[in-house]
């Protein structure tokens, strides 16, 4: 097997070292009932060119979104990410170290994580960030719980156009911790009747920009009557590259922004890894219920500027069953690539990048809703809108990937039984060609027809 | 003729005292000093070419951002001067022996990486066409059959991201279940004293609370103990095997049976499954959950901290409550669909909600599933072998002059305490620095918490004799220079690496936990 060093005489060397017959006598503490006679009921190894076709066959069967006019958003989205990004994270150091346990050989890491906590930062407008989360949803979890640890309060409010994948596992999170999460209505208006739900019991409320169907909210009005009532809020995103076009959470009074960063050099990946971002206000009460890791700087013996992994007694490694979070890892690997990235990109590159998408998706919402049979729903949004279409949008989507089209996420797929089956959510990008509008386009007026 | 200088051999000058100094750059030789990004970059650079958008209208309402955010940026060839540079300054795997205790430090074949990033793995979304993606659903639903069948269990929750999800998602279950059965009041969870701090932190986050079993002087559950704290308000126990002091427990059957007796439920930690793999099925042992660290036993990469990935096997008693989503076959079984939402599931499946968007590591099942292919089921026998026959060599080649902190042979790492450094003034601390000097990334230390200075040594599998000899070599080097009173040497360490010990206090006293513009200098 060539992942194995070890020889047959270096077995037998070995186990005469060790004093044992056999390598059975190595697992004599197993129960004999729980021993196995021989290798379980699974294929014998395989070559690498054996494997690398079986598994190729797999990939095949499906339909990569550089292949084909791809519009679908709703969580992650299909963006270029330049070479060197991928280049850069396959290098060995990066990719095959552990977590930086050992600051003294571990600066690579550590540095990276502290300009991934800085860019973070700056992009939400928030005074600091976490070293990553999971990814999105699992950070707008965290930040209900955190809100919770801070205001010492046991309600949270969900805008109904939060992502219901993070809408359910914030509830799952929040389930057993005698905390109370609602969601509003789904909502294509607007955020109707959050503000209502604010009283002085409030943790949190939680509300997303740009929404699930794309749509842009300003959240200052509602900031200041939730600190009225000494609770916080929450600003989701999941799509980073709309942060350089639009007003970040800081600015319009949220306290904690979470986020989706896949947007920002990691692939689609049909789901994960991805990276979540994770931001709030410089207050010390804030800083000590975050959950996750925090690269800090500091001092080496020398008197050389240095980073270390800091304030863990936060953490379960540390504090166990009075930790801020269970969380161990990050998405250290993922958090590097969106560092890169954004290097790459600087805020030059950023500015431009979003106003591509924007551009992008305006000529988009005019082509698609010049069709017969679609509106229009979204009147502000970054790169991704929803369309009410005259037939059922799960059937539309279908109807398109015969015409080789991806024309995004039906909103029943999210929302099943509220009332959404016409409804389309379509997002562009950058990497959209005017051909691909064109194809969606006439593959919809066929469909509509 | 003058010589050509070309070629010139260098001459050595063996009679010039260097003595110490600093370089003018900082740097030293190629371990090249590196600023900040922020220090670095600037405003008006980028690092990409895109086209010049249209400009003219938009619809951003009154959102869009009027000033600055304080991005700054690098040109491709800084930027990949930058990050190579600061990826030297870090230890890896590829590098060296990385024998942290139950972090499973193993090779990560680089045939993993290429499937992967096939397009038809990395570059599609998973809320895009089901029959577009029948291909991914397949590739979930063999890993989740080679899980289920190493494993012996009937189901397999494959959204959990990395090893505490994975232990949150078995804990739930049990939550569920309990509920289910009408007995919420159960609410104290048995956990070793050896156990992983996520443990006790998993259980609080699901309402229990935790109960501390003492280890008894082998190092195992103290069997008497553990009986003595059934009761009926007992949910489960956690329990790590092989534990954390790198043992096989061996009355694990017996621990099931009776928790089972007791109403309550076997969560397993399968952090250290990676000695047993192929040899024992943890369902054959009677447990109820186990969360399964792909990027410990299944090679995907660690990559600095992450990402993980946890798919959570169930026993029959679980399986209904199973989170979302999951894979089933369509009604007329031509294809797969995944449940996603609560009227999906039918049938026993109660889910208890939902752990994370979308499906799970994909990115992280395609690299496990191509080193589990590679293996096989003889491969992956022999994998786990070699992980114990690793460990067991390293104890016994050390157990005479360093202090083994149990009697006996070991599962896949090899437990010492610090008796070996009595009187030496050299900490377990000051032990590990100085390995670092001599080319190692330390084992883990002090943990587990049940033993003076612990130093828990996991080599894997993928180590060679002549590799383990060496290291062996040093520590019995290094144990000598302790007892022979050179303390001062290992107080000084690390002295060769890229940075000196660092002031952990100062960093979490004075948190400086981003850059910021030095405005304040400036001004003065």
């Amino acid at each position: 097997m060539r992942y194995l060093p070890l020889t047959p005489a270096d077995r037998q060397d070995m186990l005469k070292r060790i004093g044992a017959a056999s390598i059975d006598a190595l697992f004599t503490d197993v129960p004999e009932a729980a021993r196995l006679d021989g290798p379980v009921d699974l294929p014998m190894h395989q070559t690498e060119l054996q494997v690398e076709r079986a598994l190729s066959k797999l990939a095949g069967e499906n339909t990569p979104a550089s292949s084909v006019p791809f519009f679908v958003g709703a969580g992650a989205y299909k963006h270029h990410v330049p070479a060197t990004v991928d280049h850069l994270i396959q290098r060995s150091e990066f990719l095959t170290a552990y977590t930086p346990y050992q600051p003294e050989i571990s600066q690579g890491t550590l540095q990276t994580l502290f300009e991934f906590q800085t860019q973070v930062a700056l992009m939400t407008g928030m005074d600091v960030a976490n070293a990553s989360m999971y990814d999105g949803s699992t950070a707008c979890g965290e930040a209900v719980l955190m809100a919770a640890r801070v205001t010492k309060r046991k309600k949270a409010v969900l805008a109904g156009s939060l992502h219901p994948h993070y809408a359910a596992t914030t509830k799952t999170l929040a389930k057993y911790m005698d905390i109370a999460v609602a969601s509003t209505a789904p909502d294509l208006d607007g955020l109707t009747g959050i503000a209502e739900t604010i009283d002085d019991e409030t943790a949190c409320v939680v509300i997303q920009t740009p929404d699930v169907f794309g749509r842009l909210h300003d959240l200052t009005e509602i900031s200041e009557k939730a600190h009225k009532h000494g609770a916080l809020v929450i600003a989701v995103f999941t799509e980073p590259v709309s942060l350089g076009l639009v007003k970040s959470p800081g600015e319009m009074g949220a306290d904690i922004a979470v986020g989706e960063g896949q947007g920002i050099g990691v692939g689609l990946n049909f789901g994960g890894p991805y990276v979540g971002l994770f931001a709030c206000k410089n207050d010390r009460n804030f800083i000590r219920n975050l959950p996750g890791r925090l690269a800090g700087e500091t001092v080496d013996a020398d008197g050389r500027r240095g980073y270390v992994l800091t304030l863990s007694t936060r953490e379960q490694h540390i504090r166990r069953d009075k930790a801020t979070s269970n969380i161990c890892t990050n998405s250290g690997l993922c958090a590097l690539a969106f560092t890169i990235h954004m290097t790459l990109l600087g805020e030059k590159g950023l500015t431009t990048l979003a106003q591509l998408n924007h551009e992008t998706a305006c000529d988009l919402a005019d082509r698609l809703s010049a069709v017969a049979g679609v509106e229009l729903l979204t009147g502000t949004f970054f790169n991704e809108f929803a369309l009410r279409l005259t037939k059922p949008a799960a059937d539309v989507v279908d109807a398109l990937v015969d015409r080789g089209v991806l024309g995004g996420v039906p909103a029943s797929r999210l929302y099943p039984g509220e009332g959404l089956e016409d409804v389309l959510i379509v997002a562009a990008t950058e990497t959209n060609t005017p051909e691909d509008l064109a194809a969606f386009e006439t593959a919809l007026r066929e469909v509509l027809a | 003729m003058s010589m050509n200088t070309q070629g010139r051999p260098t001459r050595i000058e063996h009679d010039i005292d260097p003595g110490g100094y600093e370089t003018l750059s900082g740097s030293r030789g190629l371990d090249q000093a590196e600023p900040l990004l922020f220090e670095r970059g600037s405003l008006e650079v980028t690092g990409v070419d895109l086209p010049t958008p249209k400009g003219g209208p938009n619809r951003l309402g009154s959102m869009k951002r009027e000033g600055v955010i304080g991005l700054p940026g690098l040109a491709e060839p800084e930027t990949m001067r930058h990050y190579v540079r600061l990826s030297r300054k870090n230890y890896a795997i590829d590098l060296g022996l990385y024998p942290l205790g139950s972090c499973t430090m193993k090779h990560n074949p680089r045939l993993n990486e290429k499937i992967a990033r096939l397009p038809g793995f990395a570059d599609i979304h998973p809320l895009q066409p089901e029959r577009t993606v029948q291909g991914a659903y397949k590739l979930i639903e063999e890993l989740a059959r080679w899980l289920m069948v190493l494993t012996n269990t009937p189901a397999v929750a494959m959204s959990p991201k990395a090893g505490a999800h994975g232990e949150l998602c078995g804990m739930m279950a049990i939550r569920a279940a309990l509920d289910a059965r009408g007995e919420s009041g159960r609410r104290r969870v048995l956990v070793p004293e050896s156990a992983h701090g996520t443990n006790p932190a998993t259980a609080v986050q699901c309402g229990f609370f935790t109960d501390e079993i003492p280890a008894d002087k082998t190092g195992r559950v103290d069997m008497e103990a553990f009986k003595a704290k059934l009761g009926d308000d007992v949910a489960g126990i956690m329990l790590t095997n092989p534990n954390t002091c790198g043992l096989f427990e061996r009355d694990i059957k017996e621990i099931a049976d009776l928790i089972h007796e007791a109403g309550g439920y076997f969560y397993c930690d399968g952090a250290n499954f990676n000695a047993i793999v192929g040899r024992v099925r943890p369902g054959d042992l009677g447990i109820d959950a186990m969360h399964i660290n792909l990027h410990k036993t299944f090679s995907t990469p660690h990559g600095g901290g992450g990402p993980g990935s946890g798919p959570t096997v169930f026993s029959e008693a679980l399986a209904p409550f199973a989170p979302l989503p999951f894979i089933v076959k369509t009604a007329d079984g031509a294809q797969l669909k995944m449940a996603e939402n609560d009227g999906d599931a039918d049938g026993e499946a109660r889910p208890f909600g939902r752990l994370t968007a979308f499906h799970g590591q994909m990115g992280m099942f395609t690299r496990a599933l191509t080193y589990m292919m590679s293996h096989g089921a003889d491969g992956l026998k022999q994998a786990s072998e070699d992980a114990v026959l690793n460990a067991n060599y390293i104890l016994a080649r050390l157990k005479d002059v360093m202090t083994p902190a149990f009697d006996g042979t070991c599962m896949h790492e090899a437990l010492f305490d610090d008796r070996f450094l009595k009187d030496t003034g050299v900490t377990t601390l000051d032990f590990a620095k100085a390995m670092i000097d001599e080319g190692y990334h330390p084992m883990t230390m002090y943990f587990p918490l049940v033993v003076h200075g612990a130093m828990l040594i996991e080599p894997t599998e993928t180590e060679s004799k002549s590799g383990l000899d060496r290291f062996c070599d040093v520590l019995l080097g290094l144990a000598a220079a302790a007892a022979a009173g050179d303390a001062d040497r290992f107080r000084a360490a690390p002295v060769h690496a890229p940075m000196r010990r660092l002031d952990e206090t100062r960093a979490a006293r004075q948190p400086v936990l981003r850059w910021t513009p030095p405005v304040a200098e400036a001004a003065e």
